[in-house]
């Protein structure tokens, strides 16, 4: 079972979340101009990393708020939790350009490119936090 | 000491070739899939100056991870085609592989426990029968006939309210069924190359070339992927992307038993099925992880969960002691169908999506993807799981209305 850090809660089991895939897919902002490739993209297609995924959960039985959250696909370690709208913290890796409209939604992202902002990121530096699982 | 010898070691099913600079076709992946699929190109396309390679050891991906079972009650046309060619093929593969992998045609049950279940179930034993599928409906009563250590009173939190029952279905052992592809393989002189992970591809423009590996660099004129829970990584190297997400799949067994359990028990709304194995362990799997993982290995409470549903609908489980759990890597598809057929890169097939319940259709993905690959086009089986269905907008979907994913 992961210990997940809910940005708001703290430290929770993970039974108490609600996984919502992977973070920073805006909707298409000009959805009647997409082509049925690009259409197809924004539906079925989602990063499927071996490594490190930024991926949205939502503290459903705690404080209801969604947040995004960098996880180690391999090792399951949790690098770190962000809010909603702000970039990928280590937006140098991998992370994918956003060209979304920004929406109030859950799913929401931000347009354009702010740097990470550090008062709302916490990053867990380098280990997991204690019993994430194993 | 003792003065008594050993005796000789038997022999070994197939060899463990070096890689050869060039072959005419590589499969990746030596799983169940990757394995029946060079079967199928040596025998039904004569195409022998093959190799299938594994980066790790055989069938130690999902193929000898899965609970190994097999049916072909699905709902749409498009998949009770696949999934019954399958089975046919399951019916007289211990003969043609000249392997008696046990294969056990002891029926498989799906229970219903509400009456959405219910109308689905009837439904689709309805689509069964017209698509040449055995299918039957069962009430509660006739259940218990069938399985006598089922929990059919009303009482518990999801009863009982009938079942459908596929009497053809059943389960296989599939270390064996790995063994008995790769034997018969290695006798038409396919090279199976264990401890070979494909690291990248070579590329002439948009054509595969050749493959990059941890024992050196492989020309060949064409690739089949059988990554299951590796394909997007392998895609990625290759320059496309597939519609997969890879997502821990668990399952269990518990200590041997004296034989207690008749057939194959299935709840998609409880989430558990149940089997027992011809050595006595009962195997039960579970649902997926909700989170994407490649660490074969899933959360406890998912298995927690798992055995409530089990000891509520067996009673006599609650004694039962589990002896191991692990995990697979398992590759879905938004529409719960596989992709079988062509890639944007040319002379690069691929075969993957078969998510939690590939295992039943190894013998067709074989059998179809090599016609893919030797010819360059799909075989009418298999031509509706293309990749393009993604864009079409013909998707497959299965899910929820095939009777559980696996
Ligand atoms: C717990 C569990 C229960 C299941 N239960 C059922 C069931 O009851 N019925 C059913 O029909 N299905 C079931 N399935 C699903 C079924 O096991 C899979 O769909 C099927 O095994 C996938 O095909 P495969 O055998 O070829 O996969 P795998 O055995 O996973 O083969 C893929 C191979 O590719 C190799 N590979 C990956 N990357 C590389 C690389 N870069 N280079 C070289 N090799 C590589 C891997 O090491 C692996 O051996 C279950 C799966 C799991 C995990
Ligand atoms: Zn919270």
């Amino acid at each position: 079972m992961l210990l997940i850090p809910c940005p708001n809660c703290g430290p929770r089991d993970e039974t108490e979340f609600h996984y919502g895939g992977q973070a920073h897919v805006p909707y298409p902002e000009n959805p009647n101009e997409l082509t049925d490739t690009e259409w197809s993209r924004y539906l079925f297609y989602r990063e499927n990393p071996k490594g490190i995924f930024a991926e949205r959960w939502v503290h459903s039985t705690g404080c209801r708020q969604w947040f995004n959250m960098l996880r180690d696909t391999v090792s399951y370690d949790i690098k770190a939790v962000y809010k909603m709208g702000t970039p990928r913290p280590d937006s140098s890796s991998r992370a994918t350009p956003e060209t979304g409209t920004a929406s109030t939604g859950p799913d929401s992202t931000t347009t354009g490119s702010a740097a990470p902002s550090t008062s709302t990121t916490s990053i867990l530096s380098t280990t997991a936090p204690e019993g994430a699982t194993k | 000491m003792s003065t008594q010898h050993l005796p000789e070691h038997p022999d070994f099913l197939w060899r463990n070739p070096e890689p050869k600079s060039s072959y005419d076709a590589v499969v990746v992946g030596g799983g169940g899939h990757g394995l029946a699929t060079a079967y199928f190109l040596a025998k039904n396309h004569g195409m022998t100056n093959i190799a299938v390679l594994e980066k790790g050891w055989l069938a130690g991906g999902n193929m000898a991870r899965n609970t190994t079972i097999i049916r072909s009650n699905y709902l749409w046309d498009e998949s009770a085609a696949i999934y019954e060619h399958a089975l046919k093929l399951w019916e007289i593969l211990p003969e043609e592989l000249e392997y008696d992998f046990l294969f056990s045609q002891r029926g498989v049950m799906n229970l219903a426990h509400t009456l959405g279940d219910v109308r689905e179930s009837i439904r689709r034993v309805g689509a069964n029968k017209l698509n040449g599928v055995d299918a039957e409906w069962l009430d509660p009563q006739q259940v218990k006939e069938l399985c006598p250590i089922l929990n059919i009173r009303d009482n518990i939190r999801y009863p009982v309210m009938g079942a459908t029952y596929q009497p053809r279905a059943g389960i296989a052992k599939h270390d064996h069924v790995a063994w008995a592809f790769a034997r018969k393989c290695d006798e038409m002189g396919v090279d199976i190359i264990q401890n070979c992970e494909v690291t990248g591809f070579l590329k002439d423009g948009d054509r595969v070339v050749g493959v990059k590996t941890n024992r050196g660099t492989i020309n060949t004129e064409k690739v089949g992927l059988c990554a299951a829970g590796h394909s997007s990584v392998l895609a990625e190297m290759a320059g496309f992307q597939l519609p997969i997400q890879s997502h821990p799949l668990q399952a269990l067994v518990s200590e041997l038993h004296e034989p207690v359990h008749p057939t194959v028990v299935m709840s998609n709304h409880v989430h558990v099925y149940v089997s027992q194995a011809h050595k006595g362990e009962l195997v039960m799997g579970a649902g997926v992880d909700s989170y994407n993982g490649y660490g074969q290995r899933g959360s406890f409470h998912v298995i927690e969960q798992q055995m409530a549903a089990a000891v509520e609908l067996f009673p006599i489980f609650a004694r039962a002691h589990v002896l191991r759990t692990w995990g697979g890597i398992v590759d879905t598809t938004m529409d719960a169908s596989p992709i079988v057929g062509t890639t944007p890169v040319e002379n690069m097939f691929v075969n993957c999506g078969w998510g939690t319940g590939g295992f039943k259709g190894t013998p067709a993905a074989g059998m179809t993807f090599a016609h893919t690959i030797a010819t360059g086009a799909p075989h009418a089986l298999n031509k509706p799981f293309s990749l393009e269905r993604f864009e079409t907008g013909a998707l497959i979907d299965e899910h929820g209305a095939a009777a559980v994913a696996h």
